[in-house]
C-alpha cells in the first residue's frame, strides 16, 4: 500500500519490459468491426498469465499478444463467445478467467454478496418488528441540557 | 552517525511505546491519576523520536549516502532531488517508518488535543494507541531495518523504481497513509470503550471528527492513486480493481459506513454497538490491507512462503489486534446499553440502510481479493478475480445505494415521512429523469445503461442542491430570506451536500469515460494524422532527448479541433532509465473542458512508422474532480464549530443553536 499504485505499476512495467509494445497491435484487428468488437471483449475478460491481474486485452506481454490472436482466430473460424473461451479455458485453465465460472467451488465467492445483505435485511426486519423494548431513561447530563434549553 | 543516531531515536520509541502501551493502561484500570498521566508525555516524547528517527533517514536520502543500504538500493546521485525526498517512503521500509510515523503523529495530536476528554478515556486510547506504536516498531526493527549499513560503500546507487520517480509519490502515500492510520484512532477509542464497558457523550463526539478527518485523507489518497495509475501506466484506466487497490478501497468502505453510523450515535445515541464493531472492522482492514501488500502474498501463495519473515510478522500483528479487538467486543459488547429507539422510515433508518449497503460491499470485494488466496493455498488450483467479477457485483450494489443517498438528509429523524420527502424531491427526480432522456436522444440511442447512468449522477447533484433549497427555507420563502438562510447554514450541511453531490460528479466521470470513450490504435509516420473523437492528431516526428537519469524519445503531436482551428500540441515519450534498464512509456494528456485527449506511444514499426494509441476521454476529470468536492464536503464538515477537534461549543451557545435549529 506504500504505493499501492506503485507495486502495481512496478508490476505492469514487469509485463511491459518482457515485450515493450503496446496492448492491442493495429496489426491484429479484425477487418469486421462486429467481429473485432466481439473479440475485444472477451479479451477484456481473459487474463494475462504472466502479468498481475491484467486483462490480455490492458497487456503488453507476448502471452497476451499469442492470446489475442488465438481468440481473433477462434471467432473467424465460426466461434460463439462461447466456444472461444471455452478453447482457450481447455488450453490454459480456469486461472485464465478474470471472472470466475459459477460453480460449488466459487458458490461462496458469488454468494457472498447476496447472502450478507439478505442476512443484514432479515436482522433488521426482524430487530424493527421486535420494537426493542422502551427508551433509555434521560441521563443527568441530558436532563441538564433539556433545562438549558427550556431557558432555566 | 546521523544514521546511528536514528536507528537509536527508533530503538528509544520502541521503549516509549512500551511505556505508552502498559502504564495508563494499569492506572485507568487502578483509578491512579499519576499512572495514567503517563500517557501524554509518552505519546508526545515517542512521536519526537520518530521523527527523529525520519530526519535521519531523510538527511541519508538527501545526501545521497549509499553507506545505507536502503540508500544504495533506492536512490542515484543523479536522481532529481525532489525524488531524493520522496524516495524515502519509496522503499517498504522507509514507507513502513512512514506509517509509524503518522501513526505517533496521531498519538501526540490525541495527547495535545484531547485535554478536555474524561482522563480514563484518553489514557486507554492512548495506550491502545501505543499498543500499534509498539507492533509496528518492533516490526520495523527485527525485519525491516532502514538503517542497515554497507562496508565498503559502494560509489553510486541502484535509482529508485522509474515508476516512482513522480510527484504522486510526494502525495498518494502520505495521504494513504493519514487515511489508514487516521482509523488507528477510531480503533482505539472503541477498544477503550470496551474495556472501559461504557460508551458517552465525548466518545461519540471524538469518534466521529476522526474519521471524518481519516476518510477525508483516505479519498484523497485514492483519488490521486487513480490519477497517478491513470498517467503512468500509460493505457489511461483509472481503477483496475487490482488486490493492491482492493486493499486501501475496503478500508474506504467500510469506513464512509463509519461515518454515517457515528451520526446516527452522536445526534441520536443509537447504533451504539454497532458503530464500536465497525470502528473495529474500519481499521482491521487497513492492517489488512498493510498485509496484502506488504507480505508479498498477492503475487503468489507461494512466493509469500518462500520468505515469509515479514508476512508472518504482519500477520501476527493482524492475529493479536483483529482477533483481540473481535474477542473484547463479543466479551464486552452486551455490557454496552442500546441507544435510542427510532422508526424504520427515518434519518436513522437511511443511514443503516447505508451501512448494509457499504458493509456488503466492503465484504464482497473482501471476499473477491481473498478467494484467490485461500483457493490456492486449500486446493494448490489457481483462480482468477478481477474487474469482470467485481463489476459484475460491486455495481448493483452501488445503484440502490445511491438512489437512496438524496432522501437521507431529507428524512427527519426518528420517525419520517418518505411521501413528503418523495414530493420534495419530484423535483430532483424530474430533473434526473430529464438527463436521461437527453443522454438517449442526444448521445446514444443504443446505450440505455449509459444513459441510466447518467441519470443516477445527477438524481445525486439535484438531490444535494434540493437539500441546500430545502433547508434554506425554499419554495416558501421569498428568494432574499432564502439566500440569507442558506449563508447561515451550518458548515456540516455543506459539507454533507457537497459530498454527495461530489459522488455524483464521480459517477457522472466513471459512466461517461465507461460508456463513451473513443479510442484509436494506428500506425503513424511523421506527417500522418489520426482522429479521435473530433480531435486530429498530426505525427510531427520523434526527437531523442537526455534526462537527468533517463534518455527518451519524445513525439510530438499537433492538434486541431473539428473545424481543424489549432489547439496546440500534446507530447507523449518512450523513456529509458539507464541505471535499471528499464523502460517507461510517459503518456501525453491535453485537457479540454472536463475531458482528456490521452495519446500512448508503442513500438517503432519496420517501415519507420510508429504506433499509437489515442482516446479522447469524455469528462473523465470528474472522476476525480468529484473526490476532490467530497474531500471539501468533509473538511468544511470538520470545521464546523460543533464538530471542531477537542472543542465542543460551549454548554450555553450549544443550547441556544440547537434550539434555534
Amino acid at each position: 500500500m506504500r504505493t499501492a499504485r506503485a507495486m502495481l505499476a512496478a508490476l505492469a512495467l514487469l509485463c511491459a519490459a518482457a515485450m515493450p509494445a503496446l496492448a492491442v497491435r493495429p496489426d491484429e484487428m479484425l477487418a469486421d468491426p462486429a467481429l473485432e468488437a466481439r473479440a475485444r471483449a472477451i479479451s477484456a475478460e481473459l487474463r494475462c498469465m504472466v502479468c498481475q491481474n491484467q486483462s490480455i486485452d490492458d497487456s503488453d506481454a507476448d502471452l497476451a499478444h499469442d492470446l489475442r490472436v488465438l481468440v481473433r482466430e477462434r471467432l473467424t473460424a465460426g466461434d460463439t463467445d462461447a466456444q472461444a473461451i471455452d478453447f482457450i479455458v481447455a488450453r490454459y485453465g480456469e486461472f485464465v478467467l478474470l471472472k470466475p465460472r459459477f460453480s460449488a467451488r466459487n458458490a461462496l465467492l458469488w454468494g457472498t454478496p447476496l447472502l450478507i445483505l439478505l442476512a443484514g435485511g432479515v436482522f433488521l426486519v426482524l430487530r424493527g418488528r421486535g420494537g426493542g423494548g422502551k427508551a433509555a431513561p434521560l441521563t443527568g447530563e441530558e436532563r441538564e441540557r433539556l433545562k438549558d434549553i427550556l431557558g432555566e | 552517525m546521523t544514521v546511528e543516531l536514528g536507528h537509536f531515536a527508533l530503538v528509544l520509541a520502541l521503549a516509549l511505546s512500551l511505556v505508552q502501551a502498559a502504564v495508563p493502561l494499569v492506572g485507568a484500570r487502578m483509578e491512579h491519576p499519576r499512572l495514567m498521566a503517563v500517557a501524554e508525555p509518552a505519546a508526545l516524547t515517542a512521536f519526537a523520536l520518530v521523527a527523529l528517527a525520519f530526519a535521519a533517514l531523510t538527511a541519508a536520502h538527501v545526501t545521497s549516502d549509499f553507506s545505507v543500504v536502503n540508500v544504495w538500493e533506492n536512490s542515484h546521485s543523479l536522481k532529481p532531488m525532489l525524488y531524493k525526498f520522496t524516495g524515502v517512503w519509496g522503499s517498504h521500509e522507509g514507507s513502513m517508518l512512514l506509517w509509524v510515523l503518522i501513526l505517533t503523529l496521531f498519538g501526540a495530536l490525541v495527547a495535545v488535543g484531547g485535554r478536555n476528554l474524561p482522563q480514563r478515556l484518553r489514557a486507554t486510547v492512548l495506550a491502545v494507541q501505543g499498543m500499534i506504536g509498539v507492533a509496528f516498531t518492533l516490526f520495523i526493527l527485527t525485519t525491516s531495518n532502514p538503517f542497515a549499513r554497507l562496508d565498503p560503500a559502494p560509489i553510486e546507487g541502484r535509482d529508485l523504481n522509474p515508476v516512482l520517480q513522480d510527484i504522486g509519490l510526494a502525495v498518494h502515500p502520505p495521504l494513504l497513509y493519514l487515511g489508514y492510520v487516521g482509523f488507528s484512532i477510531s480503533f482505539a477509542f472503541a477498544i477503550a470503550a470496551l474495556i472501559d464497558g461504557r460508551i458517552d457523550a465525548a466518545w461519540a463526539r471524538w469518534v466521529r471528527p476522526w474519521t471524518l478527518l481519516a476518510w477525508v485523507f483516505l479519498t484523497g489518497g485514492i483519488a490521486m492513486g487513480s490519477y497517478w495509475a491513470y498517467y503512468e501506466l500509460g493505457w489511461g484506466g483509472f481503477w483496475f480493481w487490482d488486490p493492491v487497490e482492493n486493499a486501501s478501497f475496503m478500508p474506504w468502505l467500510a469506513g464512509t459506513a463509519l461515518l454515517h453510523s457515528a451520526i446516527v450515535m452522536e445526534k441520536r445515541a443509537a447504533l451504539k454497538i454497532w458503530t464500536v464493531l465497525l470502528a473495529i472492522l474500519t481499521f482491521s482492514l487497513s492492517l489488512l490491507g498493510t498485509f496484502l501488500v506488504r507480505s508479498g502474498v498477492l503475487t503468489s501463495v507461494h512466493a509469500f512462503a518462500t520468505d515469509p519473515t515479514r508476512g508472518v510478522f504482519i500477520l501476527a500483528i493482524l492475529t493479536f489486534f483483529i482477533g483481540g479487538a473481535l474477542v473484547l467486543f463479543a466479551l464486552r459488547a452486551p455490557s454496552l446499553a442500546a441507544g435510542g429507539l427510532f422508526q424504520p422510515v427515518s434519518r436513522e433508518g437511511a443511514l443503516v440502510l447505508n451501512n448494509l449497503f457499504l458493509s456488503t460491499a466492503a465484504a464482497t470485494v473482501l471476499v473477491g481479493t481473498l478467494y484467490p488466496l485461500v483457493v490456492e493455498a486449500v486446493g494448490g488450483d489457481r483462480i482468477s478475480v478481477g474487474a469482470p467479477f467485481f463489476n459484475l457485483t460491486f455495481v448493483p450494489l452501488m445503484v440502490p445505494l445511491l438512489l437512496i443517498v438524496p432522501f437521507g438528509p431529507l428524512l427527519a429523524w426518528k420517525r419520517g415521512d418518505l411521501y413528503a420527502v418523495a414530493q420534495r424531491l419530484l423535483a430532483a427526480f424530474g430533473g434526473a429523469i430529464a438527463v436521461t432522456l437527453l443522454a438517449l436522444v442526444f448521445i446514444d440511442r443504443s446505450a440505455a445503461f449509459a444513459a441510466l447512468g447518467f441519470g443516477l449522477a445527477a438524481w445525486l447533484v439535484f438531490g444535494a442542491l434540493t437539500d441546500l433549497a430545502l433547508k434554506s427555507g425554499l419554495p416558501g420563502v421569498p428568494l432574499a430570506t432564502a439566500a440569507r438562510r442558506l449563508a447561515g447554514l451550518p458548515r456540516s450541511v455543506y459539507g454533507t451536500a457537497l459530498a454527495h453531490a461530489g459522488l455524483g460528479l464521480t459517477v457522472l466521470g466513471i459512466v461517461s469515460v465507461t460508456a463513451l470513450e473513443a479510442e484509436r490504435f494506428v500506425t503513424m509516420k511523421p506527417g500522418d494524422t489520426a482522429e479521435v473523437g473530433g480531435y486530429t492528431l498530426r505525427f510531427e516526428g520523434l526527437q531523442p532527448r537526455q534526462g537527468p537519469n533517463f534518455v527518451e524519445d519524445r513525439a510530438t503531436f499537433v492538434v486541431a479541433g473539428r473545424g481543424g482551428e489549432a489547439l496546440g500540441t500534446v507530447m507523449a515519450a518512450k523513456r529509458m532509465y539507464t541505471t535499471r534498464q528499464m523502460p517507461t512509456t510517459e503518456s501525453g494528456i491535453r485537457t479540454f473542458g472536463l475531458g482528456q485527449l490521452y495519446v500512448s506511444l508503442g513500438d517503432l514499426t519496420e517501415g519507420g512508422g510508429i504506433v499509437v494509441r489515442a482516446w479522447w476521454k469524455p469528462l473523465v476529470t470528474l472522476i476525480w474532480g468529484g473526490a476532490l468536492v467530497m474531500m471539501a464536503g468533509g473538511a468544511l464538515s470538520l470545521a464546523d464549530r460543533r464538530l471542531r477537534v477537542g472543542a465542543p461549543a460551549p454548554r450555553r451557545k450549544a443550547a441556544r443553536q440547537e434550539a434555534a435549529a
